[in-house]
């Protein structure tokens, strides 16, 4: 398999489902000649042209809301949002519009549209450009949102989302675009609401998000040598979230490590752990168990459930090098939560 | 565009009797004294352009040509509303005629509107859509960002304020810097336009230039028709902030007696010929109320529907 990095698969995503279908157009601050501020679009003005690679104003109200309209009215929008921080400033458009419409209007639209934007510390840019506030996202019922943490999934996630009928928020970690990586030649789509167990393993689950995937498979390297068995789950899709091989893993493992860049508080993690404890003990994981929360059947013997969280301090992301350094969550703070759910 | 007038006013007057005796829950807000403009717009454009509303939005959706029958029956909060009852009176939509949907958030349609151009545009056809918005929300930030977007894209847009004086229950003096909406269309290069929005046909003129304009490709108009609201910002609300002088004077420009006026003293009404208009528009609103009365209510997991388009976890 040819090796691409995750910011070419993002490009090349787009350009293959602008040139299957013509009602994908893309949207954004700088997207057009320039190519995006990281290079994801880049290449797509030339080939596709101005009317369906739309350089836009510092507006991202009209952005989201433009895409809002041009969705209902029969296209398939693709905006980029500089950098999820600044997600704030559109939320109404993504929350009150977007999310709702199809619903307060009782399924008369299609909303099939995507929102790409950036997460992630560790390049320095600060407490305004780092952030991850996946969490919001997953919070609002009407959305679905997908964190790729591979060129694979960056592209294959992409695909996916272009060709749902339905609202998806991408978000793409920023440090990772300089990532390479294999990427399956020819049509790759990765369909949403599937997790991919990225490392199998019996004593412990660890259920990490973007970047903090490749931190968590060091993580799982470093404690093998140690004895312990440790599988690692890539939710990829947060929202439809793959719950049964999240439960299926935990109900073999009893030990569940979660990690993410967010912050602790009502975080994905928090959620994920929270739907461990309500399904603790079952047997085994049935059909339809990704709907509805605690709702289950006959439960087993109940065993004991082990759990950590791996996130940042509940601070803005810091500026300066050391300090952002001790913010990120890393592969040796995984591993030692790892130790610690072990006992 | 007489009758237009007396439907909306009939529909709207039947709503408040509906909300006051208990029948219709939620929030409602109406638009009495309103009329010309919704009539005015829905006249000035064609049958397949699209307007967004306002949470002020059953008389833009009457006069577009949205089934009685089912905006009565939304307001009910019956299974057979046009949202399944998941809407109601602040979030209404008839995709059916082009009415895109009422929205809750003020001068959201003005960024969504938008795209909605993009989307003709590129389709190559000749329609427009035009956006409603109060002068309160003319003071938001997507009237600002969504102006300037279609005003730089050329787009077939209309931005439509309605100023019918009050932000809520906070006068437009108090709340709007530099007093004219319309003036600041001058900042984005665009036509910008006073309307007299107690005359239906000087709106109905208003808008259909600026329609027009938005066909031939040069892109938006910003109008503002100002108004007066006859009642109060919400159904029940006691009105304290502001005089009756004020209601009176709306009444005194009351935009239905005006047209009629004018219509009779052209020989093209007369006393017979209003009567029938007001009894055949009376016998539609009341097919509409004992439709709403008689639909079921929705069963209550409805509600887990219309989220998506498909829900593939579930099968």
């Amino acid at each position: 398999m040819p090796e691409v990095r995750y910011v070419k698969a993002i490009a090349d995503a787009l350009a293959e489902e602008m040139a299957r279908d013509e009602r994908v157009i893309v949207l954004g601050e700088d997207v057009g000649a320039p190519g995006g501020t990281f290079g994801a679009t880049r290449g797509l003005y030339q080939q596709f042209g101005k009317e369906r690679v739309r350089d836009t104003p510092i507006s991202e109200t009209a952005i989201v809301g433009a895409a809002i309209g041009a969705a209902v009215a029969g296209l398939r929008p693709v905006v980029e949002v500089m950098f999820m921080d600044f997600i704030a400033t559109c939320w109404d458009q993504v929350v009150n519009q977007m999310a709702k419409m199809r619903y307060m209007f009782g399924g008369q639209v299609r909303l099939p549209l995507v929102v790409r934007t950036h997460t992630g510390a560790g390049l320095n840019a600060g407490p305004q450009h780092s952030g991850s506030l996946e969490a919001w996202a997953v919070h609002v019922p009407g959305l679905k949102v997908v964190m790729p943490a591979t060129p694979a999934d960056a592209k294959g996630l992409l695909k996916a989302a272009i060709r749902d009928d339905n609202p998806v928020l991408v978000l793409e970690n920023k440090t990772l675009y300089a990532m390479k990586g294999e990427v399956p030649a020819g049509e790759h789509v990765t369909p949403l609401g599937r997790a991919e167990v990225r490392r199998g393993g019996s004593d412990v689950t660890i259920v990490a998000l973007s970047r903090m995937v490749g931190e968590a498979l060091r993580a799982a390297e470093t404690v093998a040598a140690e004895g312990i068995s440790a599988e690692v789950i890539d939710p990829r899709t947060l929202a439809p979230l793959d719950r049964d091989t999240i439960l299926a893993s935990v109900a073999k493992t009893g030990r569940l490590v979660v990690a993410h860049e967010a912050w602790a508080p009502c975080g994905v993690g928090a959620e994920i752990i929270a739907l461990a404890a309500e399904h603790r003990g079952a047997p085994r994981v049935p059909r339809g168990a990704s709907e509805g929360g605690g709702v289950w059947g006959a439960m087993s013997g109940p065993p004991t459930l082990m759990v950590r969280r791996v996130t940042p301090p509940h601070t803005p992301v810091p500026f300066s090098p050391p300090m952002e350094k001790l913010w990120l969550p890393d592969a040796a703070r995984i591993a030692a939560a790892v130790r610690e759910v072990m006992g | 565009m007489y009758a237009g007038m007396v439907r909306v006013r009939s529909f709207e007057e039947r709503v408040r009797e509906l909300f006051a005796g208990g029948r219709i829950p939620g929030f409602t807000h109406t638009s009495i004294g309103q009329e010309a403009i919704a009539v005015g717009v829905a006249t000035a454009l064609a049958e397949d352009d699209y307007v967004l509303s306002t949470h002020r939005g059953h008389g833009h959706l009457v006069a577009k040509g949205g089934s009685l029958r089912g905006l009565m029956a939304e307001l009910y909060g019956k299974a057979t509303g046009i949202c399944h009852g998941k809407g109601g009176s602040m979030h209404i939509a008839d995709v059916s005629v082009g009415y895109l949907g009422a929205n809750g958030v003020l001068a959201s349609g003005c960024v969504v509107a938008p795209g909605v151009g993009l989307a003709i545009k590129r389709r190559g056809s000749a329609q427009v859509v035009l956006t409603f918005f109060g002068d309160g929300a003319a003071n938001r930030g997507p009237f600002h960002e969504g102006v300037n977007m279609a005003a730089l894209w050329k787009l077939p847009v209309l931005f439509l304020c309605e100023n019918n004086r009050w932000a809520s229950t906070t006068a437009h003096a108090l709340s709007t810097a530099g007093g004219s909406i319309a003036a600041r269309a001058a900042g984005y290069g665009i036509p910008g336009e006073s309307a007299d929005g107690n005359d239906v046909l000087a709106v109905w003129d208003a808008v259909s230039r600026a329609a027009e304009r938005a066909r031939r490709g040069d892109g938006p108009s910003l109008i503002e028709a100002h108004t007066i609201r006859w009642v109060g910002h919400f159904e029940g609300d006691a009105q304290l902030y502001r005089s009756k002088d004020e209601v009176a004077e709306g009444r005194q420009k009351d935009p239905i007696a005006r047209l009629r006026a004018s219509l009779e003293a052209l020989g093209l009404l007369d006393e017979a010929h209003a009567a029938r208009i007001h009894e055949a528009v009376a016998g539609e609103i009341e097919d509409a109320v004992a439709y709403a009365e008689a639909s079921p209510l929705p069963a209550p997991d409805d509600a887990l529907t219309d989220l998506f388009v498909h829900y593939p976890w579930r099968e």
